[in-house]
């Protein structure tokens, strides 16, 4: 039987109103008692249908969808309480009362009636004042059931429309978000699949030059407005990774985009780590987080605390991308988490706690990673397998940077066919040189050849070491040697940022020229600073290509292209990149593993 | 025999009411239908079929009460608690009352019509 024959018409019906006249099914073996009834509902104003024992009464039901039944009990062919299960089947989940009609006065038979479904009882001999009195009564039931049935299939359908928004805009945002590369292999980390909507944030994303960009970050509220702020940091952060732009240029968009887009009351508490593999040094801006951890080889453990208010908070005029840089070396590990690690809590309410964390820290080893170790602390702490929903934890290991070579870059592809011979000239002048870094819109121009697309790495590397050539140590006539040491590291950068504020009169001049058969083509970049230049004849200056970490620059340059030369004063480098077709990029960083 | 009226005049009247043009259809009707009731009693007993017996008697009680004969309703009532009884003699014995008792039942409501 088809049992929602009934449900349609419920919903054609559902403006009917309590007053309406009502279509109802009497059924009844004896003529006169039918006749009786039948003019006594009819005074009432409703429209009777007769039917005169319980197979007709079904077969009437299935055919006029009437919203009352009456029903004596006992008939031929199919009784009343047969008749009563299949009109009640029929009419699922809309209520149609079904009454039945009687001179039963034995308990036990009455009591059988309601298990087949009677809502009621109406006994001879009939009476006006009792009929009417229970028609409306069951009326205003039916009208009152419907009622609660058409909300509760509202909220069932706005609950369904809900999920499937919610898991719309996680798909969404997992295109936008998991393209980056937290299956790197000395990442670790723990997100819930419906994280977004905790407002929790992760990405990781390598660039162009090497090394890594990692954020972690956490919205203020829950929800959709909490994730909906997750796609625009998102594309940001792999956006302009991906192009080449340093931390501080990224922090400053996000946070001028989040304190554009929410509301005063809604932020980003984040950390965001660069690390560079090659130099073994990592840069952390921590912004509201709660402190995050470098865990030394050697058991050493240094605070990574919030030095920052969060993101989206201060306006592009107050924000600070100032990044706190530490000196790492492989067998380091970085390791952040959100604020649902410490505020996870157990069954009596307490807090996990600082003291818990740094226990579970000292418990890791080899077998067991920290976050790992971290996280099994958590999970026993709290005994309570949900409370991983609300935790966000990544772990970053220091390793060669040879070990990382085979990040995918996804840069996206271009359908354009793009410039075969072109020249460009840019030139960066005076106080532009300390705040402005020019990598990003060359490396643009140059991915607009789709063959040097495929190796953006390697183009951007060329591009890299040629500028900071030129500015530290042509322009700021920074000595390269000085980084051989940790405090001469520090000392090489403090002194670079001093000498960055007195650059006026000096410029670093780029022209790129490009040329392509089709198959194979040539990129050549001239870079030429208003430095004194050195004298690059002489053997013990040359042999900066193989003195370590300091010489690594020209080292790679000289490794990537087919030729590198000194001009003029040697302020003027020209390195000529070939690509082909034929060809796949080269390794990055190899000269580094000759030189070290 | 039990000291209920033949007819309760005042559901009748009732009935003429709710009614109006089709109440003489509706006496006709019970009267037809309740002489097929007796043939069915009737049958039903001399096949010692207890249950039909039972049934019928319970239905034509029903009909009874409606109409306004409490008299041959109660004696309805009594032949169905023999009949579910089986106790044969009683059903016979009270069938023969139904019998005498309709007689009297289409009688008065012959003359109702007339009025």
């Amino acid at each position: 039987m088809d049992e929602r024959a009934n449900s349609v018409d419920a919903a054609s019906e559902a403006d009917e109103a309590d007053g309406d006249p009502l279509r109802i099914i009497i059924a009844d073996d004896s003529h006169s008692d039918r006749l009786i009834l039948q003019a006594m509902v009819r005074r009432l104003g409703h429209q009777v249908i007769l039917a005169e024992d319980g197979y007709e009464a079904v077969e009437l039901f299935r055919e006029h969808h009437p919203q009352i039944v009456l029903l004596d009990v006992m008939m031929p062919r199919m009784d009343g309480m047969d008749a009563a299960r299949h009109i009640k089947a029929l009419a699922g989940d809309t209520l149609v009362p079904v009454i039945f009609l009687t001179s039963l006065s034995d308990a036990d038979a009455l009591a059988r009636c309601l298990e087949a479904g009677g809502d009621d009882f109406l006994s001879k001999p009939y009476n006006r004042t009792i009929i009417e009195a229970k028609i409306n009564a069951f009326n205003r039931m039916r009208l009152m059931h419907r009622t609660l049935s058409v909300q509760r299939d509202l909220i069932r359908a706005h609950n369904e429309q809900l999920l499937t928004e919610q898991d719309i805009a996680r798909r969404v945002f997992e295109n936008i978000a998991h393209t980056g590369c937290l299956d790197a292999p000395n990442i670790n980390y723990h997100v819930s699949p419906m994280s977004v909507f905790n407002g929790d944030i992760l990405f990781a994303c390598p660039r162009p030059s090497g090394g890594m960009n990692v954020l972690i970050g956490d919205f203020t509220g829950h929800g959709l407005p909490a994730a909906i702020g997750a796609m625009p940091v998102a594309e940001i952060f792999y956006g302009m990774t991906s192009k080449g732009f340093h931390s501080g240029d990224v922090l400053r968009e996000i946070n001028q985009k989040l304190a554009r887009i929410l509301p005063s009351d809604m932020f980003c508490c984040a950390a965001f780590m660069e690390f560079d593999f090659h130099s073994g040094s990592v840069n952390v801006w921590n912004g509201g987080l709660p402190a995050g951890f470098l865990l030394r080889k050697n058991g050493r453990r240094d605070s990574l605390p919030s030095t920052h208010l969060p993101l989206g908070v201060l306006s592009p005029e107050r924000f600070s991308a100032e990044v706190q840089q530490y000196r790492v070396n492989v067998g380091d590990t970085v390791l952040f988490a959100t604020d649902g690690v410490l505020e996870a809590e157990n069954h009596d309410a307490d807090m996990f706690g600082d003291a818990r964390l740094h226990a579970a820290l000292d418990s890791a080893s080899g077998q067991r990673p920290p976050l790992r170790a971290l996280l099994d602390s958590v999970s026993d702490f709290t005994g309570d397998q949900q409370s991983g929903d609300d935790l966000t934890l990544v772990s970053v290991d220091i390793v060669p940077a040879a070990d990382l070579e085979e990040l995918p870059l996804r840069v996206a592809a271009s359908a354009l066919s793009g410039p075969a011979h072109w020249v460009c000239e840019y030139e960066v002048t005076g106080e532009t040189l300390a705040n402005f870094n020019p990598l990003p819109l060359l490396l643009h121009i140059c991915m607009e050849v789709p063959a040097l697309r495929r190796s953006s790495g390697e183009v951007y590397t060329v591009l890299s070491e040629l500028y900071t050539n030129a500015l530290e140590h042509g322009v700021l006539e920074l000595p390269s040697d000085w980084k051989d040491s940790a405090e001469g590291f520090g000392r090489y950068y403090a002194e670079r940022e001093r000498r960055l504020k007195s650059t006026g009169g000096h410029r670093i001049r780029f022209r790129l020229e490009h040329e392509t058969t089709g198959k194979e083509g040539r990129l050549k970049v001239i870079c030429q600073d208003t430095g004194a230049g050195f004298n690059y004849t002489d053997q013990k200056r040359s042999a900066l290509d193989h003195d370590g970490y300091t010489g690594r620059g020209l080292a790679l340059v000289r490794h990537l292209c087919t030729s590198v030369r000194h001009l003029g004063a040697g302020n003027e480098v020209e390195a000529e990149y070939h690509w082909s077709l034929n060809r796949q990029p080269e390794v990055k960083g190899s000269p580094d593993n000759e030189s070290r | 025999m039990n000291k209920k009226p033949h007819l309760d005049d005042e559901a009748l009247s009732e009935l003429r009411d709710v009614m109006e043009d089709e109440f003489d259809v509706l006496i006709r009707t019970y009267l037809s239908d309740s002489g097929e009731r007796i043939d069915i009693l009737r049958s039903a007993l001399s096949s010692r079929d207890s249950q039909a017996f039972t049934h019928s008697a319970h239905s034509f009680k029903g009909s009874c009460i409606n109409i306004g004969a409490p008299r041959l309703g109660a004696l309805c009532s009594e032949a169905e608690i023999a009949g579910r009884e089986e106790r044969i003699d009683d059903a016979a014995h009270l069938l023969d009352d139904i019998q005498s008792e309709f007689l009297t039942v289409r009688q008065l409501l012959e003359q109702t019509l007339l009025r």
